[in-house]
This record gives structure tokens, sequence and C-alpha cells, in this order.
């Protein structure tokens, strides 16, 4: 198989307008992957499907990540002259930048026909509150189906162009994206008096203790 | 059409979305006047494990299937991102309940993958030992719980279970739990098998191809089982690629992709066995998958015990705490009983993973269910479910 | 012959049907608990803390309240306070003990990571299953006292791991005393450095480290 180099060559001389851009893995496992961007990525999609030397006709995996905003603070070294004419100092002056955080949908692609692969590609949302919206890749590999609409439940990406986008492993109620990193758990939950957890201590107000002594020396834990 | 030609596909899967075809619509959508909607499960002793189908019925026919779970999600993709690596291994058993030593060992497989771990040659053998006796556990409870399904309550799948329950103990004796086994780490195996253990394993699966054959001629000519299932599901191979299917069912449709060979993981390549592929892509096709590999998983096991060498299980350099990989992402993948399962893992350097994803086969598998049931009967439906192989736990995770 | 694969499949099942009235292979079922349970050693259910002897538990815990166990406890089950003083342990060594030690074996699942990384084999795995209580919340906690079982219990259930534990733990104690020796015995032997008003260069005394 080609490597990702060659294969964004292709894409971006395939699809001018296309944005494609190849985001290194700094770990040992060395999976690179391609960052597209949302426009362009379903006709980029059903090409590297189509492409008789790719092939990839196996969607096998499409994961939700949420990333945050991030503070950053840049530390810049400048050498700022002595006004009474010694030699000049070094300061160092830190500037912070708020990375916009954003959702982003990964999927590794394989080949059965060829039996070559991954090609992972990534598609980024614009932040996480109101530009959540992503193209389903559905139309092009229908594995992703229940992937993206677990996806969608869990992280809130919009998918749009999904045949059937609604909630999969949470009722249909329910609101709010539990897998983001911000997502706080509720409370009214029935608490048991285990040993940890302040989840639980948040719980605890929610209701009275049961009544009786023993169940009130029960919640001050063993004595020593 | 081959399942190497995927460009018609696109007229045919955008039927699934447009009005008119056969729709994905949400079921509490307008009722139609002389169709029943029946809801089956989560309650139900059919349907392996809490899952719910919505099935719109003409008289006995299905015409839509909705189906919906979530019953058992425990929020194990969250629970991962505030535990350790190591935390995270107990976890992984009670993804796939049946088949835990194969589910741990892919969980090592991309943590080995993210960090660069070895795994010394002893800890290679003995994974895919207790990974090919995990099929054969897996497989006895599939074709058991098939025919449970098939209405013969409980005979064959007690006599699959009596084998079952051997292997059981093996773990039992090994790992100290029959099914949660909580046996791989990230460099090795937890603990070295005696030679007793080893004696025991080896009379077992020299036993088992009696046991498969008696179970055959019980079974595989009974002509109420070939006329409930022959014809029955059929699945297109076009269809199964383009809906990420893997694992027997996909390879019962035609389509020859058995990541022990395609990938190689592990010390696979050493051993001399061969992929079951079938035909037609029916029900009947994908209950001999179950039995043609089990009968190649007893030769890797006679391999497997042949040439195990000695030496250490875990690699010395392996770390139980204070695990902390490199930032990073890994893919790891392997061919488990249901299909390919595979851990994505993001790396931010610290003890705990940013993202920690499970790829599980049963959830995939289960996207071409309505395609396989429309037009059999509501008992049909029971069976292909049957001979897709969920498990729950796995789906919602 | 039609029928012939089911006539099969029925001779199959006679065969097992019969095979159990006097077949040990094909009559599998064990009377539980007419019949009593053979565990494997390896077996493990809810762990429990070891204690040197059975006369004074509270005094001999291995278990220092280092408090590993609870960090690496995935469901967060164990629940550890250290004691404000320190009590000598098996060598003789100042050591803290866990004042509080529980577990709620409502949320344990027995995974045995806290057995893996206790750096002391203070905790090891029971094999309790008959633990029904009669409170959900309180019965299934168990504490210091419940969970404190002796050395020969620990021989019991896992007798070559008891072994095994009890050979490093032998050597480790017998390494440090021997060391200890060697210390009191050259400090002892060292001179008596000189009163500074006699001898102008006192000499240095020879001791090793104290112990």
């Amino acid at each position: 198989m080609e490597t990702l180099e060659q294969i964004r060559d292709r894409l971006l001389a395939r699809f001018p307008a296309a944005k494609v851009e190849l985001l290194a893995n700094p770990g040992t496992a060395a999976e690179h992957s391609l960052l597209l961007d949302p426009v362009s990525a379903p006709e980029i999609a059903r090409f590297l499907r189509d492409d008789p030397a790719l092939r990839l006709d196996y969607c096998s995996n499409v994961t939700g990540v949420d990333w945050p905003e991030k503070e950053i603070t840049d530390t810049v070294k400048k050498s700022v002259p002595d006004p009474a004419g010694g030699p000049a100092k070094v300061v160092e002056e830190k500037t912070k930048r708020l990375q916009p955080g954003c959702l982003e949908a990964v999927y590794h692609l394989y080949s059965m026909a060829l039996k070559h692969g991954p090609v992972i590609v990534r598609l980024r949302t614009g932040n996480r509150t109101d530009q959540v919206t992503l193209p389903s890749l559905t139309p092009v590999w229908r594995a992703a189906d229940f992937q993206e609409r677990e996806i969608f439940d869990l992280y809130g990406i919009v998918f749009s162009g999904h045949p059937d986008l609604r909630r999969i492993l949470m009722w249909d109620e329910f609101k709010d994206h539990p897998m983001r990193k911000d997502y706080v758990s509720p409370d009214d939950f029935e608490w048991e008096p285990t040993p940890h957890g302040d989840v639980h201590e948040r719980a605890k107000a929610h209701y009275p203790p049961a009544d009786g002594p023993a169940a009130a020396a029960a919640q001050e834990g063993p004595k020593p | 059409m081959s399942c190497s030609d995927q460009s018609g596909l696109d007229a045919e899967l955008s039927a699934f979305g447009r009005p008119g075809g056969p729709t994905v619509r949400p079921v509490h959508d307008q009722f139609h006047g002389d169709l029943l909607e029946v809801s089956m499960g989560p309650q139900h002793p059919s349907t392996h494990g809490v899952f719910r189908m919505v099935v719109t019925l003409d008289g006995e026919q299905i015409v839509k299937l909705k189906p919906v779970f979530g019953y058992l999600h425990r929020n194990h993709e969250k629970i991962a991102e505030n535990t350790s690596y190591l935390g995270s291994m107990p976890y992984t058993d009670r993804l796939d309940y049946l088949c835990s030593m194969s589910t741990n060992w892919a969980y090592a497989l991309a943590v080995e993958k993210l960090s660069g771990q070895a795994v010394p040659d002893r800890a290679q053998y003995l994974r895919i030992i207790m990974a090919e006796l995990t099929r054969l556990v897996n497989h006895s409870c599939l074709v058991g719980f098939l025919f449970n399904d098939l209405g013969t309550s409980f005979t064959p799948l007690l006599y699959a279970f009596r084998e079952r329950e051997k292997i059981l103990d093996l773990f039992e004796s090994l790992s100290g739990s029959r099914m949660m086994c909580n046996y791989q780490r990230f460099g090795g195996c937890r603990v070295d098998p005696s030679p007793e253990w080893l004696a025991a394993a080896q009379a077992l699966v020299d036993g088992f191809p009696r046991f498969l054959d008696e179970y055959e001629t019980m079974l595989t000519g009974n002509e109420i089982m070939l006329a409930r299932t022959q014809g029955v599901g059929r699945l297109d191979p076009a269809h199964a690629v383009n809906a990420g299917i893997t694992g027997p069912v996909l390879r019962a449709s035609g389509v020859g992709y058995d990541l022990r060979k395609v990938d190689g993981y592990g010390f696979y390549p050493r051993f001399d066995f061969r992929v079951p592929v079938g035909e037609a892509g029916d029900t009947y096709d994908r209950y001999m998958m179950r039995i043609l590999e089990m009968r190649e998983s007893v030769k890797i096991l006679q391999q497997a015990f042949r040439d195990l060498p000695a030496g250490p299980v875990m690699d010395p350099k392996a770390k139980l705490r204070g695990f902390r990989p490199k930032a990073g992402e890994a893919y790891g993948r392997l061919e488990g009983p249901k299909g390919e399962l595979g851990f994505y893992l993001i790396s931010d350097g610290s003890p705990n993973p940013w993202r920690y994803r499970v790829r599980p086969p049963s959830l995939i598998n289960l996207t071409l269910l309505e395609e396989m049931c429309l037009g059999h009967t509501i008992a049909d439906a029971v069976v292909i479910l049957g001979s897709i192989d969920i498990v729950l736990g796995e789906v919602d995770r | 012959m039609l029928g012939s694969g089911i006539l099969k499949g029925l001779g199959v099942t006679a065969k097992n049907f019969a095979g159990s009235y006097h077949d040990p292979a094909r009559m599998v079922t064990q009377e539980y608990p007419d019949t009593p349970v053979k565990l494997p050693e390896a077996y493990r259910n809810f762990p429990f803390l070891v204690t040197e002897n059975a006369t004074d538990p509270m005094g001999t815990l291995r278990c220092v309240a280092c408090q590993i166990c609870e960090k690496e406890c995935p469901p967060q089950c164990i629940y550890i306070e250290k004691s404000k003083d320190k009590k000598p342990d098996a060598t003789g060594k100042p050591q803290l003990y866990p004042a509080v030690f529980a577990i709620d074996t409502a949320v344990c699942m027995s995974c045995q990571l806290c057995v893996e990384v206790c750096p002391f084999d203070a905790i090891k795995m029971d094999q309790i299953f008959e633990v029904a209580a009669t409170n959900r919340f309180a019965g299934l906690l168990l504490n210091r006292e419940q969970l404190a079982k002796p050395n020969s219990y620990f021989h019991q259930l896992h007798p070559t791991d008891a072994a095994e534990v009890d050979g490093r733990l032998g050597a480790e104690r017998k390494a440090a005393e021997e060391k200890a020796r060697a210390a009191a015995a050259a400090k002892a032997a060292a001179p008596k450095p000189a009163a500074p008003a006699v001898t102008p260069a006192p000499k240095p005394a020879a001791g090793g480290p104290t112990p």
C-alpha cells in the first residue's frame, strides 16, 4: 500500500479544493492520520473506497474524541537592551492563548479486497458549542451507521446526511452528551453508603438517611 | 455483484434512507393500519441479553425491524478515562463476558502497540492457547444457544456446555476465575500454567474432536434444523463488507477475511490452519462456520502445545504500577470469536488514557439485522439473531 | 431416507441418556450443597488481610497502610485510614498500621489487582462465596477485624503461594537480621573515641550505619 504522504498528494491532486493535512502520531505505533475538511470529506471518502489502488471498502472503527479548549502559555525569550548601557538582559515574555476546543471523528479504514490498511481519517468540528456538524460517511460505508449514532449520542456531533440519526445507547429523552470531558453526572440516583465517592456525597444530599440506629451507624462507617 | 465491486452499492444503500424503500425511520412513527408492531425484548429468553427488537409484522412476516439497545450501557469508556491502564483490564473481562481471555489480549495488544512493549515467546504461545480455548468456549455457547432458539430446549445446549465446563474449569485453575479471567498483562501473561494444567488442557483438546463428531451426528444432518436454517437470513457479501461485518458471519457469506491471516498478530503466522469460508451466507452456513472453526482451533491448539517454549511469561521490563505510555495513539485489533475486536487508545502521557474506545464486533454485526430478517417470519428473526452471535456486554459496553 | 438425520440425533440422545446411569463422563451434575465443592488453589473471591498469627490478629497485620491497593483498585472499594502511631512489625521495625481498613464487597469485583501490587504480601485473595448478609450495606462492608485472617488460613487456601511467600519473607527477614547483627558487632568492636584532653587526634569510630 502506498504511504500516507502519497495518498495525501493524490487526494490533493484529485480534489484541489480540499484541505488534506497529514497529522503525525508521536507515539511508538506511528499510526499517522489524514485530517480532512468537512466539506470535501464525503467525496474523498467515496474516492478512497472506489480507487483501484486503495479499495478501502471496510470502515472498521469510527471514534469520537473530545478535545476541550486548552490554555497554552507561549514563552518567548527576548533580549532587552539595558538603558544604562550595560549588557542586554534576557527577559522571558509569557503570552497566554486559548486553543479552541473541538470534537473529532476518527475513521479507521481497511481494505478487505486488497487486505491492507489502516488509513486513518479524521474530521474535526468548528467548536464544541454551536458548530458541531460533520458530514456523515454512512452513505459511503454502512459500517458507520451505528457508530456515528453513538458519537451523536455520546458526544453531540450532528452528522448531516445520516439516514437515521438518533440516540442509540442513552434513552431518547436524555439531555446532554455523556462522553464529553465536561459532563457532570446527575446526583439523583439511589445512593448506597459505600466508602468512596464524592458522587455519593452529593447524592446523599438528595435523600434523607434511612431510619433506625443501625442504619445511622452504618452511614458513619466502620469504627476502628 | 462480487464483493469487490462497491460502486453499485450506493444506489442500493441509499434506498435504506429514502422513504418508500426499506426505511430505518423511528418506529414511534405513524401506526400502519393492518400491520402489527411487536416489541421483542428487552426481557426475552431468545434475545441473548437485554436486547430489544421492534418488529413490524404483516401477519407473521417481518416488514420492518429496528434493534434497540443500550440497556446494558455501563459507561465503560468513560470509566476507563478515569482509571489507569492496568485498572481497565478487569473491566475488559466484562465486555464480552463469554470470551474474557481474548478481550484481555485485544486490550493488551493495543496498549503494547501504544507503548512499544515487547512480549516474550512463551507468553505469545500462551496467549494463542487461551484465545483458541476461548474460541472453543464461545462457539460451543453459540451453537448451543442457536439450537435453544430453534426450540430444542436445552439438550444440545447442555451437551455443548458439558465441554465448555471443562474449559472453564481449566481457566479457573489457571487464572482464578471461570469467566472474568483478568489474565493478560502488558508485556505477557499474569500466571505461568503448571505442567499439570498443560497436561489437562492437552487431554481436553485431544478429546474435543470426539465431542464435535457426536454433536454433528446429532444435529448437522437433522432435517428440521436444515429446513429452518437453510436459506434463512441470507447476507449478501458486498453488503456485509460495506457494513463492516467481520468474523464468522462475514466468512459465511463468502469473504475470506480473517485477521489471524491478514494481520498475522501474535505468533499466528507460525501456525498451520485453514480459514473456513461459506457459500450461501445463510444461518446454516453461519452455524457450520462455527463448527469448522472449532475443528481448526483444535488443530492450532495441538500445534501450540507441541511447540510451547520454556521461558518467562512476563517481559522483565514491564511495569505494573506507574505505567505511563508516551503520548500518541494506537489501534490494536484481533480476530475475536465474534469478529474483529479492536481497542483504540489515545494517550496524553498520563497514567490514564485520554480516549479509550472499544470496537465491538457484536454491535457492528447488528447493522444488517434488518436486511437479513426482512421477508422472513418472526420465528426466523430469533434464529437469525442467534446466528449473528451477540453479547450485550459488548454491544452496549 | 427422509428422517435419517433425526433418527441419528435421537440415537445420540439415547446413548447419553442411558450412559448417564453408568458412565461418569455423561453424568456431570454435582449435587451441591450435598456434595462439597472442591475449589482449585488459584480460585479467588474477595480479599483478606494476612496476620502473622491468630492469637494477636490486630497486632500482627502485615499491612502497613501504604494505600497502594487503595489507589490501584479499579472500582475504588478499599478504604484505608493510617494510624497515628507506629508499632513494631514482625522484623521489629516500627511501622504504621491501618486504623481503618474496609472493603465494600458489594463493589469489589475480585479482580486481584490489590494482591498483585501489594509490596508487603499483606492482602491475599480469599475463596469465600457463601456470603449472604442480612443488610445490603453494612452487612457487605467488611472491616479490618472481619478481613484479618491468620497465615495458617492462607496456607490452607493457597499452599504453594503461601509457601513461596513465607520462603521469601523468611529470607528477607534473615538478611535484615544478619545485617543488623553485623552492624551491631562492628559498632561494638569499634574503639571508643579518646577524650580530647588526653590525646590530640581522637580515633574515628568504625561503626556501621545504626540499625
